[in-house]
């Protein structure tokens, strides 16, 4: 009995991750690497090397927790297969009854943003002001600065939540525009197809 | 059976009623015709005529009228700068730019769609809503300052105040009983006098010592006061004085 206790593990990644794991719980928002390896105050190969050792042990499946990479970090959430249990107790407030209109200005704003609210309006056709004030009241957009300096329209971009709230672990991960809809020569095709009968 | 346009029931994000009060909402410029789904009108429109069986060409024309008016209106001000610059193209130019804006619009509904489809997808990943990171702060730059001024002020502080004087505390009251002994022996003398005139040559806070020993006299009913006005002399006459004045007055 004279021995001292000798840990289970006495690993220093292990304990890095450790160190890790305690400052996601702590956190709100994902953390990225450089977060985690000002705080942990260690270098990034060990930092990614406790995450992926953690990603591990945090998997579907295999825990409660689950560790992602999201919004250009890392952060806990809750596993899928607690979803119904999570729902009767918590609700989803950021994305509960986003309206078409919503989806399409979000659309806008994570594909063209930074962008202003009149260049909003000119590809929707309807004003964008009380749209784009829901999505900053929600945090899945927010300002990012003004077009020409000081004096232009406020421009928008998506926030970190928005990266969360969809699931993209970057902005990058948004499918390409050009393979979303008609090319213009198809639509442009059909408007000379729809004159083409109207004068016919 | 006719259709009546003006009635045509709308439930827009913007507006809900007749299509009537929105024209006069629009046109009283009290509705922005940039917040107004134009679309929606002619949705709502067409599912009305899908209703009836016969097509009602007079409503189709009159409802045209009204939509292409409201329609201009709200494209200028939606694009009050563009007006010139695509009034300058030619016809092949102008549907060019209209397909590419049809298209630009199409990929941004598609786009809609698929966060939706993502939205639902992801509808049972659940995670911990923090409010957001503290906004670093900016950095306050400080016009330069010199240190001796800063010494100056911590000095001035540290200086210690100035002695508050107590002297009004040690103030002596005389006892109001005093004044009303003293009122009592001058009526004792004269029937009547005057009060300014009695404490004029005394200190203010015995002039108010004395004012309170008359308030008292006059509760108990020793004696009269006559003030011709506001801030006139206070005149002080014995009670029965006074009551004796009245009778002879009233027996007059």
């Amino acid at each position: 009995m004279d021995r001292p206790l000798r840990l289970i593990s006495t690993n220093p990644v292990d304990r890095l991750a450790r160190t890790v794991e305690a400052l996601l719980v702590v956190a709100s928002a994902p953390l990225s690497v450089d977060e985690l390896v000002g705080a942990a105050a260690d270098d990034a190969d060990r930092i990614e090397t406790a995450l992926r050792l953690l990603a591990d042990r945090y998997r579907e499946g295999r825990s409660g927790i689950v560790l992602e990479q999201v919004a250009g970090g890392w952060a806990f959430r809750a596993s899928r297969e607690a979803a119904e249990a999570c729902a009767r107790l918590f609700e989803r407030p950021v994305e509960r009854g986003l309206s078409q209109a919503a989806l399409e200005t979000l659309a806008i704003v994570a594909y063209l943003g930074p962008c202003s609210r009149p260049e909003i309006a000119r590809i929707r056709g309807v004003a964008a002001d009380s749209t784009v004030a829901g999505l900053v009241e929600r945090g899945l957009v927010a300002e990012a600065g003004r077009e020409d300096g000081a004096v232009g329209s406020v421009r928008y971009r998506t926030t970190p939540l928005f990266d969360r709230v969809f699931a993209l672990e970057s902005a990058a991960a948004l499918p390409r525009l050009d393979d979303l809809g008609d090319s213009t020569a198809a639509i442009r095709e059909r408007l000379e197809s729809v004159a083409a009968r109207k004068t016919a | 059976m006719t259709t009546h346009v003006r009635e045509l029931e709308l439930d827009l994000d913007a507006f809900e009623g007749p299509f009537d009060l929105l024209l006069t909402l629009v046109l009283r410029e009290e509705l922005e015709p940039a917040e107004v789904d134009v679309a929606g009108i002619v949705v709502a429109f067409v599912e009305r005529l899908a209703e009836r069986e016969q097509l009602d060409l007079e409503a189709c024309g009159e409802f045209l009228v009204l939509v292409a008016a409201l329609l201009e209106l709200k494209a200028r001000a939606l694009f009050p700068d563009e007006e010139a610059e695509l009034a300058d193209l030619e016809p092949e130019e102008a549907t060019e730019e209209l397909a590419r804006r049809l298209a630009e619009y199409r990929r941004m509904k598609e786009a809609a769609a698929w966060l939706s489809e993502r939205l639902a997808q992801e509808r049972t990943r659940y995670f911990r809503l923090g409010p957001a990171p503290l906004a670093p702060r900016p950095e306050r730059r400080l016009a330069p300052q010199e240190p001796e001024r800063l010494a100056a002020a911590l000095r001035a502080l540290a200086e210690p105040p100035p002695e508050v004087s107590v002297a009004h505390l040690g103030l002596r009251f005389p006892p109001v009983s005093q004044f009303v002994r003293r009122f009592r022996s001058l009526l004792g003398r004269r029937r009547r006098f005057d009060f300014d005139a009695e404490v004029r040559d005394l200190p203010r806070v015995e002039q108010a010592v004395a004012f309170l020993a008359l308030l008292e006299l006059r509760r108990s009913g020793e004696v009269a006061l006559e003030q011709a006005a506001p801030f006139a002399p206070i005149r002080v006459s014995r009670q029965d004085v006074e009551r004796e004045a009245a009778w002879t007055v009233r027996s007059a």
